[in-house]
């Protein structure tokens, strides 16, 4: 290991054993976790993070009830404990459920939980967006799920497809669905926008790009597939809720529509949601690994290869879920060599792995136990995955219990045991004590045998013919001793599951604390206390190593005595340390922010928005949309951009940074920069839409169709680039303290914003567009209300930092404010080009 | 700790190391695999029942494919030298900017290498395949 000759050294002495405490009490009180009732204020990570991955747990475990009640039902034939309406209920809720309220949120969850105390830093950046982003999904998903209990769940399947999700589902069931999962993605993306920034921005000073625990380098893969994946889905969401709500046909063959467009939307989020899902768990045996190998990772650049490699191949293989379709076999084969071609970075990854444990000296130990499985069971499915990749097997397989094989072997395998194994692992670091290893070994064999039995049978029911999401099967086919082998795998499997839960829950008043690092890791989050300390970590080391508490000599000392940064909270406010993207060299103090009912007030109104349209109840939903709205407000108002009442601080080891920056550096610009590219995502789905119609009609737009015109679109785009070039003026002078042309420009500015939109919404109105007389009227108002929409968002943000200058709370200097607001609109100008492009020019080229 | 020698450190600084490098290559994949899929599948939508002649995808995919394995293997060359700069070994795991400059090119080069290789595989389709079926 080597470093520079500049390399920042702890301090040769530790401070004074009474400035040491002094310190500690300081610091204590900045991060104590309120009490009482205002427990449920806090914000900081090892709370909402605590809190997001039991709410994910318990969710699980909802799921794995009905996947119960699912094989009671097919134990044997003609079975008559469920009806098949109810049948239908369960097996789409348990996948929506595993899918929506597991898989994914206990990735995000345990990383807000895990990652700052991985990179040294006190708290993720975002604290009241993760706690925002934690409500939001704990009310969606008591909704989605509450739904089974009045008979009103959905029952199209996870994947929803129209015409099942949209002409023959008269009921509510659809629509939670649809809204009530909308809501939780709303959560993921947030979540996505904290790890990024966290990752990228939060890092220990020293702790370079090459030095970076691998779980960070797969946490940013993951959340950056989550920005380009759910956007698609969210806007497959609006168009069939439009569909379902105000009969706008885009799914409707009779009308324009199309039932495969759903699939694509569908598709390119949920293929690439298996490797969102199953990335983060081989995150975690990246780190365990090495570990219990006692060695550092055989292959580091191959397996950030892996993770990036995977990430993007994984959005070329949409189209092998819809290979009997009827699409054109050209495409499908383009479809079928990409998927052939992820098994090289899935495989590089597994044998980076296990040339680790082969290099080592292996310590025995549950969490391995877990890992191997998941090994062997992932490679399984693989394989089977390989198979069902090749087209004309698919053919065969399509809709047959082998799928519901192959994806519980890649599912589990490569999701469900992974996070067994980080459970033993990382449960010292939160509990301060071990599971029991004893207990552990039963749990493990239960599982293991239980999940084979289960599910190995169904590969042979399939082949044999079984098709997917029946409610029962008649005698004698050759799938009843196949069916009451999984059933009884099943039990096998849960009972694993329940010892595992009672190990968890036990009291362990006689149990002593575990050893601080009880595995001997080398990576920061085991710098914890048992039990851990509120601070997250005393003070912010400098990295020398992938392994610091392998090869920093005196590291954990120099870390505990405060001999790195921050090691005070001298003005008692939350701080951590913002660094570079490549080389985390220190640029910023951050103060972030403490406890507050803000996010949970702003989830319940949004949720509320949310509810309420599931139920058609249009002006409760607004009321509550605009009290959503009122509270961010407040919240942004009260706890962002706050300008600090000095310049710099002083963080130790003679270093001294500023507390307020703004642009690229700042951290709130990475996250307007993040979300909006989610937004753009969404946005061009919706693009893909109009230009899938005109893909498969013959006249698209419609010869008899007058389409918007180009006079009133037009007109609305020159208004709204001339706002948004005031927008961006307004920025300047504001640097320049042109307090004068500042305020005259913003306001003009949100006054052509509304004219320019309003210029827009007139196009189609102007032309008579009836949105449910035909797909192509009803994709014109869709791109035209969507930029709309962001109009009136852009044109709040305008308000906003004209009352945060009026108000004193921006300057000249500290303009956080209006650059982030100029980098929206830099996002709107290109919507706006986009949507008149599209609705104005396409059809003069047609 | 070893300190390393001043010009093992001269003129890298991280501004000159984007992140966003590493991400070309396979980004160059997506593109072509993308436009290879739109093109195939807006021909067979719209021409294959016309006179229009196959030929026409096959040369369009491989221009795609010539194209983007042109600009993949200039990003892995680069990438390649930036990982031999100075030295070559591995693994890339010092507190240097040398050792993070290198790291940065050997990924960029193995995602070329990757890229390369699944782009290959798309095109390949477009050799077997004669017609939209």
């Amino acid at each position: 290991m080597k470093t520079t000759s500049d390399d920042p050294e702890p301090l040769a002495e530790a401070p004074p054993l009474e400035v040491r405490e002094a310190q500690e009490q300081r610091l204590l009180k900045a991060w104590k976790a309120p009490t009482s009732w205002r427990y449920w204020s806090a914000v900081n990570n090892t709370e909402v993070g605590l809190w997001y991955t039991v709410a994910t747990l318990c969710f699980f475990l909802f799921g794995g009830v009905l996947a119960l009640l699912m094989r009671v039902q097919l134990a044997v034939p003609g079975n008559t404990f469920l009806t098949a309406d109810q049948y239908n209920q369960v097996f789409t809720m348990h996948g929506s459920v595993m899918m929506f309220l597991f898989a994914v949120p206990i990735f995000e969850a345990f990383s807000i939980l895990v990652l700052p105390q991985m990179l040294g830093a006190r708290d993720l950046p975002f604290p009241r967006l993760s706690a925002y982003g934690f409500y939001s999904f704990v009310i969606g998903g008591v909704f989605v799920c509450g739904s089974i209990f009045f008979d009103a769940a959905p029952k199209g399947g996870w994947f929803m497809y129209p015409p099942l999700s949209s002409s023959y589902q008269p009921g509510i069931g659809a629509d939670i669905w649809l809204l009530g999962l909308s809501f939780i993605e709303i959560a993921s993306i947030a979540a996505a926008i904290e790890l990024i920034v966290g990752v990228l921005k939060c890092r220990p000073p020293g702790m370079r790009i090459n030095l970076i625990p691998l779980y960070s380098w797969y946490i940013l893969v993951v959340a950056g597939m989550i920005l380009f994946a759910f956007p698609p889905l969210i806007t497959g969401d609006i168009l069939l809720e439009m569909e379902r709500a105000f009969d706008w046909p885009f799914f409707d063959p009779a009308r324009g529509g199309d039932p495969l467009l759903w699939q694509h939307l569908f598709w390119i989020f949920g293929h690439p949601e298996v490797y969102i899902v199953f990335l983060p768990s081989v995150a975690l045996m990246a780190m365990i690994v090495p570990t219990f190998a006692k060695t550092p990772i055989v292959g580091y650049s191959w397996v950030v290869l892996s993770a990036v490699g995977t990430g993007f191949l994984s959005f070329g293989l949409w189209v092998h879920h819809m290979f009997t379709t009827g699409l054109p076999g050209i495409s499908i084969g383009i479809f079928s060599a990409a998927s052939q071609a992820v098994a090289i970075p899935t495989g590089i990854q597994i044998f980076c792995f296990l040339a680790t444990l082969v290099v080592g000296r292996v310590t025995k130990s549950v969490c391995l136990l877990f890992v191997f499985a998941g090994l062997a069971t992932f490679i399984l499915g693989g394989l089977t995955g390989v198979m069902v990749a090749v087209a004309p097997f698919d053919f065969q397989a399509h809709d047959t219990y082998f799928i519901v094989g192959h994806l519980h072997y890649v599912l589990i395998g490569g999701t469900i045991f992974p996070i067994m194994a980080a459970f033993y692992y990382f449960f010292p670091l939160f509990k301060g004590k071990k599971l029991s290893e004893r207990i552990g070994t039963v749990v493990f064999w239960l599982v293991f045998v239980g999940f084979n039995v289960g599910f190995f049978p169904m590969h042979i029911s399939g082949l044999l013919g079984m098709p997917r999401r029946v409610f029962t099967y008649p005698a004698d086919l050759g799938f009843d001793t196949l069916n009451l082998i999984s059933t009884i795998g099943a039990f096998i499997l849960a009972s694993g599951f329940v010892l595992f839960v009672f190990d968890v829950l036990r009291p362990r008043k006689n149990q002593p604390l575990s050893k601080r690092n009880p595995w001997n890791a080398g990576t920061l989050e085991w710098l914890a206390e048992m039990p851990d300390k509120p601070w997250g970590v005393r003070s912010i080391p400098e990295i020398d190593s992938r392994y610091p508490l392998w090869d920093q000599p005196n590291f954990m000392r120099d870390v505990d005595e405060g001999r790195f940064y921050l090691p005070d909270a001298e003005e008692e406010m939350r701080e951590t340390l913002v660094t570079s993207v490549i080389d985390a060299r220190p640029i910023q103090c951050l103060r972030v922010a403490g406890p507050t009912f803000l996010p949970m007030i702003a989830a319940i109104f949004t949720g509320g928005f949310f509810i309420f349209a599931t139920y058609h109840w249009w002006i409760p939903a607004i009321i509550s949309a605009v009290f959503a709205i009122a509270t961010i407000l407040t919240w942004a108002w009260t706890g962002t951009a706050i300008i600090p009442e000095k310049e710099t601080k002083d963080v130790g080891l003679g270093l001294s940074l500023p507390l307020y920056v703004s642009g690229p550096d700042a951290v709130g610009w990475w996250a307007m920069f993040i979300t909006m590219t989610a937004d753009i995502t969404a946005f061009v789905s919706l693009i893909f839409g109009y230009f899938f119609y005109w893909t498969i009609h013959e006249d698209f737009p419609p010869e008899n169709s007058t389409g918007p015109g180009v006079f009133w679109p037009v007109s609305g785009m020159c208004l709204l680039l001339v706002s948004y070039g005031l927008t961006l003026l307004s920025r300047r002078w504001n640097s320049l303290n042109n307090s004068t042309g500042y305020y005259a420009a913003l306001t003009s500015a949100s006054i052509l914003s509304i004219v320019g939109a309003t210029c827009l919404l007139a196009g189609p109105w102007s032309t008579n567009m009836d949105p449910t007389a035909h797909v192509y009227p009803a994709i014109v108002w869709v791109l035209v209300g969507w930029t709309a929409l962001h109009v009136a968002l852009g044109v709040i943000m305008q308000w906003y930092c004209l009352a945060r200058r009026a108000a004193g709370k921006m300057t000249a200097r500290y303009d956080a404010d209006i650059v982030n607001v100029s980098l929206y609109w830099n996002f709107l100008a290109l919507t706006i080009v986009m949507t008149v492009g599209v609705i104005a020019g396409f059809p003069l080229v047609a | 700790m070893n300190s390393t020698t001043e010009i093992e450190n001269q003129n890298l600084p991280e501004e000159e190391d984007p992140l966003w490098l590493i991400f070309m290559p396979p980004l160059t994949w997506a593109v072509h695999f993308m436009a290879c899929y739109l093109t195939a599948a807006i021909w067979c939508a719209k021409f294959s029942d016309t006179s229009a002649h196959f030929a026409t995808v096959r040369i369009a995919i491989a221009i795609y494919t010539a194209v983007a394995l042109a600009i993949i293997g200039g990003i892995g060359g680069y990438g390649f030298l930036q990982h031999r700069h100075i030295t070559g070994k591995t693994p890339h795991d010092d507190d240097t900017p040398l050792d993070r400059h290198r790291f940065l090119g050997f990924a960029t080069f193995l995602l070329a290498l990757l890229s390369a290789i699944a782009t290959i595989f798309v095109a390949t389709v477009a050799v077997i395949f004669g017609s939209c079926e």
